[in-house]
């Protein structure tokens, strides 16, 4: 089976170039600025852009265990749709992605009914405790790409240390969730000007901050990689900067909410507003786009985290943290960041798929000749509207509900196979 | 009294939705409704079958009697719901209360949770109008209005008076609402205590001066309001002993004295007495923490009558 997309404008290694895209099966054959082999089906693409499938380094399908928000199906057809075509999935299931089992349960899931690729991130500690090591060694050889205990966060330095050197030993990174549990208390929202307003208890950027330093200092001595999630204030960047210029390998994500959103979306007692870390200051925010833009921040990352509707649907002190953001990520960023002029396309797409391939060494993430066929063709002069109705994901936690974005995925294949088509 | 339709189902969440004018105009309206609750037969039949419900998802005791003895004395009908915040937590959610509640015919919401931001939930799921009683560090508006509506009475304008809070800011919702209405009517408010009780970006969010000094936040202060210091906070490692806040933070006869004489002395209670004022002070001539009591009666029959549209 052979698929011709005539005429995009594809991104290839950094730049955008009109030309034509031939698949065979699950492989891209041939780019060229004229294909005039016969195919089966042909996509006439003038004015569409073709990108490389989106790569999302982090992400909750909630499979085992918590299927009542999201399962490794509702999930992945959300991530198809948003135009991912490789996630990886964090270990805070119920039970734990803590063992080879179930790695391989993940795995052979997302194969069987899965619409994107499913990458699997291991805990770092056993149940995520926090108390002793995984078995890491083990999981990679189950094929996982990264070890974390994301959502929770190692408190003890010398355990840190010591799971630093045993993955540095199987050259496994480590993602960290930056969170000092004393300084974050009870905190709800970012401790600024909100917090004091609604007199809600805030999470000091200091909560992140003092871990990104003490990791940043543990992983100079381990020679670790670390890469450090959903990166929140502007401390947090100059701390990592600084790790960077000792040509330590450290890099950073960002989720598409704390490019966009403040301290001041939360104003309303907005549950979809909750999350960790917090949405932050203006300035926080600003320093986040300029770091995404010069290159500092690695890659974006979802963070794509389901909540049923009653258990956000409470008072805020009491709703659980986290948002949705397969389905919006692409478009959110596009239509606020790309067309006002602060972030190029290239770079957008450069975040979204090579960037955070090379972190975790997947093959993925380009559009070249040989390769899998993962693509995203979309038209960025249609809108999307982002309703519960038509959110995919089995939970509707989405901080941009009833708002309107350019940038429409029209179809992402994911190894030549179709795997979202718009209406 | 006249009704005026421009509190007609509204929602008390918090001072902000009210312009100065509203304001005052609570507060004449609350005025009428003192003069009631000094005569011998105290209640008037203008909001006679109404039901108003109180929604307790936090103990008080005593702003719960004063919300429904304000209800009585219109002649609404009274409900009332008291729960645990962890019974909430385990069993039926806030939603399903208030559906509850609202299948039974509640004209009127006055709730006190624990969570800031929950009376906005309660008018959410109800659809009818809800006087918040006190959410969390939040915000508690009653007391704010019956705070002003005491000054008032006994100073006239509020206009340029300086009116210093001490205490625990950071847990205080009395303050946060009370800020809000006094800066609305004018006045100019200090706000004092120890730094690890004071919230961040205080001058910013609310034009108030922030003062560490008690010396210094009192200097001409016409009105000074305790606030209540609970001995949890010491736990929570923000300050070493209550004998140490008392020895800097205390309003007694040494500290007072830099206010204006005859400033007025308030506290919203229950006060511990000999922790964050001294009984001298606490029953001066100058303190007028008993009518506060009695002026929030007034105030919430004020909201109730204006909001519910009772004819006078």
């Amino acid at each position: 089976m052979k698929t011709l997309i005539k005429q995009a404008n594809t991104y290839i290694d950094g730049k955008f170039q009109i030309c034509d895209l031939m698949i065979e099966d699950d492989k891209i054959i041939k780019i060229a600025t004229h294909i005039a082999d016969i195919a089966d089906r042909v996509i006439e693409a003038a004015g569409m852009h073709l990108f490389p499938g989106f790569v999302d380094l982090h992400a909750h399908l909630r499979d085992p265990g918590q299927t009542y928000k999201e399962d490794i199906v509702s999930g992945t057809k959300a991530a198809a749709k948003g135009g991912f075509t490789t996630i990886c999935a964090m270990p805070n299931t119920d039970p734990v992605t803590d063992n080879i089992a179930a790695v391989e349960y993940i795995h052979r899931r997302a194969k069987d009914l899965g619409y994107c690729k499913v990458r699997v991130i291991g805990a770092l500690t056993k149940g995520s405790e926090g108390k002793e090591i995984s078995e890491m060694a083990t999981m990679q050889s189950g094929g996982i790409v990264a070890v974390s205990d994301d959502g929770k966060c190692v408190q003890n330095a010398r355990l840190m240390t010591n799971c630093m050197k045993y993955a540095a030993n199987f050259e496994l990174p480590i993602i960290i969730h930056a969170e000092d549990y004393n300084l974050a208390g009870k905190g709800q929202i970012h401790a600024g000007k909100v917090a004091s307003r609604l007199g809600l208890s805030g999470i000091p950027a200091l909560a992140e901050e003092v871990i990104i330093a003490r990791d940043t200092m543990l992983a100079a001595s381990t020679k670790v990689q670390l890469h450090i999630a959903h990166v929140s204030s502007a401390g947090a960047l100059e701390l990592i900067q600084n790790a960077i210029a000792k040509g330590l390998p450290i890099s950073c994500e960002v989720t598409p909410h704390h490019l966009l959103l403040t301290e001041e979306a939360t104003a309303t007692f907005d549950t979809n507003m909750k999350m960790k870390p917090p949405l932050r200051s203006e300035k926080d925010r600003a320093a986040l786009v300029k770091a995404l833009r010069e290159g500092l921040i690695a890659c974006i990352a979802t963070d794509h985290a389901p909540h049923a509707d009653y258990e956000k649907e409470r008072e805020f002190d009491h709703a659980p943290f986290g948002v949705i953001g397969f389905e919006t990520a692409f478009a959110v960023i596009y239509h606020h960041l790309v067309l006002s002029g602060e972030l190029s396309l290239e770079r957008l797409i450069e975040v979204l798929t090579e960037a955070p391939a090379k972190l975790f060494k997947l093959d993925c993430g380009r559009l070249a000749e040989g390769k899998a066929a993962d693509m995203v063709l979309a038209d960025l002069n249609q809108d999307i509207h982002i309703e519960a109705d038509n959110i995919l994901s089995k939970s509707k936690n989405s901080p941009w509900l009833n708002q309107r974005f350019k940038g429409k995925i029209l179809y992402t294949f994911c190894d030549g196979k179709i795997t979202w088509q718009a209406e | 009294m006249e009704n005026t339709p421009q509190f007609l189902g509204r929602n008390v969440f918090d001072l902000d939705d009210y312009s100065a004018e509203e304001i005052m105009y609570i507060l004449e309206a609350a005025k009428g409704m003192k003069e009631i609750n000094l005569r011998e037969y105290k209640k008037i039949p203008t909001l006679r079958g109404k039901t108003i419900c109180t929604l307790f998802v936090e103990n008080s005791t005593r702003t719960r009697m004063s919300f429904e003895l304000a209800a009585s004395r219109l002649s609404a009908d009274v409900v009332s719901f008291q729960a645990e915040v962890s019974a909430l937590q385990k069993g039926e959610s806030l939603q399903d209360t208030v559906y509850t509640l609202d299948a039974m015919g509640i004209d009127l919401y006055c709730i006190r949770h624990s969570s800031p931001g929950s009376p906005q939930l309660v008018h959410k799921y109800s659809g009818k109008p809800v006087i918040n009683g006190g959410d969390g560090r939040h915000a508690h508006p009653t007391q704010a209005l019956l705070d002003i509506f005491s000054i008032w009475e006994k100073l006239g304008d509020i206009r340029g008076l300086k009116i210093t809070i001490v205490g625990d800011i950071l847990n205080s919702r009395v303050v946060r609402s009370n800020l809000i209405g006094m800066k609305k009517l004018g006045a100019e408010v200090t706000v004092c205590g120890p730094r690890t009780l004071m919230p961040s970006f205080m001058e910013e969010v609310y034009g108030c001066k922030v003062q560490y000094d008690l010396q210094t936040a009192l200097k001409d202060a016409d009105v000074v309001m305790g606030l209540r210091m609970q001995l949890e906070r010491q736990t929570e490692g923000l300050f070493p002993s209550l004998e140490e806040y008392t020895k800097h933070y205390v309003l007694s006869k040494d500290t007072i004295k830099f206010a204006k004489k005859d400033a007025l002395i308030m506290h919203p209670g229950p006060m511990n007495r000999g922790i964050e004022i001294l009984p001298e002070i606490a029953d001066s001539q100058q303190s007028i923490i008993v009518e506060q009591v009695a002026n929030g009666v007034a105030v919430r029959m004020a909201l109730m009558f204006l909001i519910l549209g009772g004819k006078a």
